[in-house]
């Protein structure tokens, strides 16, 4: 094991190179774009044997990524904001054609107006293409989720694409130590990709051809929909194993921070995860009974951690740096949605926080906490709060 | 000149979901001759993705994916590197889209894979409309003509300004050949796409596609308005390999009028309509004997 100092996006490249990736198509966006140059230096140096197709968009990005894939090679790409959104037919089809792509997308604000820093409504708003997503806190974190969600994506019971999430420059640029794993041991935990189908000029097959009503699409997508509940128990199955190969863990689908007994849990996803335990620990000095409950994977949702933690909170927060204009952010909706048929009932509000990159500093963290624990006695203020608005920005 | 025999081998079989008389089926079989079974074919939303086969059946003995409308280019990218990656080397990998995809909303992907010099072939079957949608314009659809979303009517709103020139705009990427071809000449259409396969890098093969049900014409009649269609010079076969032209049927000329009487999305044209169709022809005749005398010329001895 080497130790290095580098930024998310060279974690990112180091984690595709773990994975032998083999296709990788990708094309340039601030905050991403050094995720694939690195991958280029890789390749051109030889570090890494892939095939590199320098597409003239993303939107053709994942499409070769989709082919490279039924042809039977491992892929990746990354990519942010614009890139992603422009994605979404092929990401549909990504899940559709079920390819196990894995690409790291640095999220960033969608225009206009133009910004480059962080907001999550890239990736969120890709929530119903049948992906799965994973919102990574530190930079090993991205590394090593890069191989696990290889080996989850591949299994042969869920065989649908992933991607992982960074917080523009908040990690996309930040630099911390990362441990780079031996490629032997990388190799021996995850094997070749071994797809059940592929092109095959000897046993030729049409892909994709058309299905009425009344024939199977629609058992194709219930099949989609069982491979994503099967995939909540495979990502906690591996990261099981990835802990005893390599000796760490990220916290499964809902890392839990001093939530045992907690009465107040803010429910947040990214980088703001650790700023906020850093607050929560000195809440927690004060005699405050408060936690932190990080979105690991938004996609598949875990409900169950979600309904367990509904069992001891009394208020729930969920912080969204996002929006879904016309009722709230997608993580509030979503953990309400998944606590409206549990027999428990704390209070839930929405904080929308951080939207466009703006700091979400230790005090914004207090003011919400504060008006968190607030609500234990007094119940809900208001449902959906947007954080730290500038004066007349309302 | 010496006999040229077209491969026995069938690989697409009886039970395609094609109109009768379907130039794009014929095209499909002559080109997979030529091509054989170690072909990976790649279709986008066009009357390919239906003709094929409806689940769980197919009307191809090659592997065949669907793909995205706009993304012909880039998925035949995708599947070169993977086979690059898995060290398989002896198969084709053939980009099959048609007007739409390739001249309107997937020239961009078109574009990018030709330029990036993967080792594919693409062939645009082209029937001058969107004919799966049924019969909208697409810039493939020549001057003049009537489609559903250029219905002629009182105000005369027939497809306006020329068909965009494909050819061109590949010759334009210098790749290594590009070539045009038809229905009615099926030698020379396999014989342009057995010299493809066997060039390494982009090659790109437009060929010309009548459609009965969309050209307002009868079924028995495509291959006849193809060889009419190169008679009149309305669609020249040439090819261009690199970059130097070579025009492959110089038949004497008949007038437009045959072609065009035989179909009826041309029945509305006036006389004065009919008369600039004939200019047209008659310059870029001209122009492409130029374009071969030229390069030619130009290329001499190297």
């Amino acid at each position: 094991m080497v130790k290095k100092v580098i930024t998310g996006n060279y974690a990112s490249s180091y984690g595709a190179k773990l994975a032998k990736a083999q296709v990788i198509a990708a094309y340039p966006i601030t905050p991403q774009t050094s995720v694939v140059e690195k991958i280029a230096e890789f390749v051109a140096s030889g570090e890494m044997e892939a095939q590199y197709i320098k597409v003239e968009s993303e939107h053709s990005a994942m499409a070769a990524c989709i082919t490279a894939s039924q042809t039977g090679a491992r892929t990746f790409t990354a990519t942010s904001a614009h890139g992603l959104t422009l994605m979404h037919e092929m990401l549909i089809w990504a899940s559709g054609a079920r390819t196990p792509v894995v690409m790291t997308n640095v999220n960033r604000a969608m225009a206009p107006p133009w910004s480059v820093w962080a907001d999550h409504l890239d990736s969120v708003a890709q929530r119903d293409t049948g992906w799965i997503q994973y919102y990574c806190e530190s930079n090993q974190e991205v590394l090593d989720t890069i191989i696990m969600a290889y080996k989850v994506g591949e299994s042969r019971d869920v065989l649908l694409p992933s991607f992982l999430t960074l917080d523009a420059f908040y990690l996309s640029h930040t630099y911390e130590t990362v441990d780079i794993p031996e490629q032997d041991e990388v190799d021996e935990f995850l094997p070749r990709f071994d797809p059940p189908y592929k092109f095959d000029v000897e046993d030729p097959h049409l892909f994709g051809s058309l299905s009425f009503p009344h024939q199977f699409y629609m058992e194709w997508r219930y099949q989609i929909s069982l491979s994503m509940a099967k995939a909540r128990e495979k990502i906690l199955e591996i990261e099981a194993e990835f802990k005893k190969t390599f000796g760490r863990s990220h916290g499964g689908l809902l890392d839990e921070y001093r939530c045992d007994d907690a009465e107040v849990v803010l429910i947040a996803a990214g980088t703001m995860a650790s700023t906020i335990r850093e607050v929560i620990d000195q809440y927690r000095d004060n005699g405050e009974k408060v936690g932190l409950a990080r979105l690991r994977v938004f996609r598949p949702f875990p409900v169950n951690e979600v309904r367990e933690l509904a069992k001891r909170a009394k208020v729930i927060g969920v912080l969204d740096r996002s929006y879904s204009f016309g009722y709230g952010g997608a993580f509030f909706a979503e953990t309400a949605g998944a606590l409206y048929n549990s027999p428990d009932e704390p209070v839930i509000k929405n904080y929308v926080v951080g939207i466009g990159g703006r700091d979400v500093t230790p005090s914004t963290v207090s003011g919400i906490l504060d008006n968190a624990l607030s609500l234990k006695e007094k119940g809900l203020d208001r449902e959906i709060e947007w954080i730290e608005l500038k004066e007349g920005g309302d | 000149m010496a006999k040229l025999t077209i491969p026995r081998e069938e690989l697409l079989i009886p039970g395609h979901m094609g109109c009768l008389g379907c130039g794009g089926a014929l095209a499909m079989r002559y080109v997979l001759k030529a091509l054989g079974k170690r072909t990976i074919v790649s279709v986008p939303a066009c009357c390919w993705a239906i003709l094929s086969g409806i689940f769980p059946n197919t009307c191809l003995r090659v592997p065949m994916v669907n793909t995205a409308f706009e993304t012909t280019g880039a998925s035949v990218s995708g599947i070169r590197a993977a086979l690059d990656a898995l060290g398989i080397e002896d198969v084709n990998v053939l980009g099959w889209a048609g007007d739409g995809g390739t001249l309107d909303i997937g020239i961009q992907a078109l574009s990018g894979a030709v330029e990036r010099g993967h080792n594919i072939i693409y062939v645009c079957y082209d029937n001058e409309a969107y004919m799966n949608t049924g019969i909208q314009r697409s810039s493939g659809t020549p001057e003049g003509a009537w489609t559903t979303t250029t219905p002629v009517g009182k105000t005369q709103a027939w497809k306006k300004g020329p068909k965009k020139n494909m050819v061109e705009i590949m010759v334009a990427h210098k790749i290594p050949y590009t070539a045009t071809a038809t229905v009615a000449y099926p030698e020379d259409l396999i014989k342009k796409v057995t010299k493809a396969k066997g060039i390494h890098g982009p090659k790109y093969i437009h060929v010309f596609a009548p459609c009965p049900t969309g050209w307002r014409m009868a079924p028995g009649k495509a291959v006849e308005i193809s060889r009419l269609a190169v008679q009149t010079h309305a669609f020249p076969l040439y090819e261009v390999e690199n970059g130097i032209y070579h025009i492959s049927k110089k038949p004497k000329q008949k007038p437009v009028m045959e072609y065009l009487k035989l179909q009826g999305r041309f029945k509305h044209m006036p006389q004065e309509m009919v008369d600039k169709f004939q200019k047209e022809i008659d310059r870029e005749w001209e122009l492409l004997i130029k374009k071969e005398e030229f390069t030619k010329s130009l290329y001499a001895g190297e």
